[in-house]
């Protein structure tokens, strides 16, 4: 079911996914009224520098926008910010809003996003919104001491961050080596080494249970004393608001390989759990790129494109010196081979094999086009006997 | 329509790249973006527009005319 080009949109989530969305209805023409609804009092910014330029104090917020006012005016978006959806009524084709109004759909596209986990205990600092990121930032520096719960990608660049401001970090991470799920063990060994080089004291195999006043209560009961605590440790998908709708929730809202959740109702971003033909699973992707690609996609097959959304994910991470870089679905792969370079130099491409495909490359300090050719033959399912050279080096994951 | 590139805004996703390779294009040593030109003819503009829209970094601005 499509949206005649004079149909009511309403697009939940005003962050990457949201305006991409939006701004595509416009591009194809749609005439009809779009009602962004977002729960931030900003208009759109950008994510991907409040752990990097935000909180370094390279760039000052005002670069944060994702598109200038006059660029935002043009697009005549009934632009609800600050604004919260609490519920949906799929028969009725209503959004309901926290202050009580009801809001007609003819198609809905729902980007709500996620929001960080939080431990138990004594409250501690998250890293999601602008205002995370400046609160964080006034604690860092010369003299101060940061524990960071978690060594995912985000905890990973905070501590970078933070420790070339002259803050005293403490990286805790349950694994035993970082990143591991994400991009096997011999690349997360490298990214491990990186920040104990650096001097941050990167304890793995460390479990936290709670914050506590002044530092954190580890799993074996003793305590790692932080002015300050931020807390990594992954993200759940905003669904709370589609309880009870009819919607399919599982980790996401569910969505097929079109990113339709119901007839007229489509996910796009972060809180998107879709099928993804490109690999034949199921996925749901946190990161920037695919949020404005599948914003892009939900819009067109609103408006009737009937195209399957199969991308090839994206994402990258500054750590450090380290620019990395990678393409792909790498988490379950069967196997890692480094195709040029060396981990121990840290310039190198990795490629990793899912079954008898090329699904993942993974570089790092290497020239940006030459992994660029490799997402091309993912995009092309190519096979690894056929993309990967024989003398690359490697081992099973 | 007239295309901007904010080039220390970029990260070198390529995505620029893929979409329309006659406008945009990389540096070698560290994948910024490179403008090929700021006015495109018009069968490509589609393509630029669905490139500005997806720019994970946000950094290239367009003026439609």
């Amino acid at each position: 079911m499509s949206v005649t080009p004079t149909g009511r949109v309403v697009v939940v989530g005003a962050s990457a996914a949201g305006l991409a969305a939006a701004e595509t209805l416009r591009g194809q023409g749609h005439t009809g009224t779009i009602t962004l609804i977002g729960d931030e009092p900003a208009a759109p910014y950008d994510r991907p520098p409040l752990s990097k330029e935000i909180l370094s104090g390279t760039w000052s917020p005002d670069r944060l926008p994702l598109r200038a006012p006059a660029d935002l005016d043009a697009l005549h978006l009934d632009a609800r910010y600050g604004c919260e959806a609490t519920g949906v009524n799929i028969s009725e084709s209503t959004v309901l809003l926290a202050d009580g109004t009801e809001v007609p759909y003819d198609g809905l596209i729902v980007a709500t996003g996620v929001r960080p986990r939080l431990l138990p205990g004594t409250p501690a600092h998250a890293l999601r919104t602008l205002d995370d990121a400046l609160a964080l930032k006034d604690r860092l520096g010369p003299g101060r001491t940061l524990a960071v719960v978690g060594a995912g990608f985000l905890g990973a660049e905070a501590a970078s961050v933070a420790a070339g401001l002259g803050t005293r970090v403490t990286l805790l991470e349950p694994a035993p080596v970082p990143l591991a799920h994400a991009v096997g063990e011999d690349v997360g060994r490298v990214l491990a080494q990186v920040h104990l080089d650096h001097g941050v004291d990167l304890r793995t195999g460390t479990g936290v249970s709670e914050v506590v006043p002044g530092g954190v209560r580890l799993d074996d009961g003793s305590v790692v004393e932080a002015d300050t605590v931020l807390v990594a440790v992954g993200s759940r998908p905003n669904t709370e608001w589609l309880t009870g709708s009819g919607l399919t929730l599982e980790d996401g809202l569910v969505c097929d390989e079109f990113c339709a959740a119901a007839p007229g109702v489509y996910g796009a971003g972060d809180v998107a759990r879709w099928h993804n033909p490109l690999f034949g699973t199921s996925m749901r992707i946190e990161h920037r790129t695919n949020a404005t690609e599948q914003g892009v996609a939900a819009a067109r097959n609103l408006l009737g494109a009937q195209r399957p959304f199969a991308p090839v994910p994206y994402f990258w991470s500054d750590q450090y010196e380290m620019k990395i870089r990678a393409y792909g679905h790498l988490r379950g792969h069967d196997e890692m081979r480094i195709a040029e370079g060396s981990l121990e130099e840290r310039k190198f491409t990795a490629v990793f094999r899912t079954g008898d495909r090329l699904t993942g490359v993974l570089s790092v300090g290497m020239p940006p086009k030459n992994t660029l050719a490799w997402r091309q033959s993912i995009a092309l399912r190519a096979r690894w006997q056929d993309a990967v050279p024989a003398t690359s080096t490697g081992a099973a994951a | 329509m007239h295309v901007e590139v904010d080039v220390p805004r970029c990260v070198a996703s390529g995505q620029c790249v893929l979409l329309a390779p006659d406008v945009f294009d990389q540096r070698d040593e560290d994948g910024m973006v490179v403008l090929l030109t700021e006015n495109p003819p018009a069968e490509l503009h589609d393509a630029v527009r669905e490139s500005a829209t997806v720019c994970p970094a946000a950094a290239i601005r367009l003026e439609q005319s």
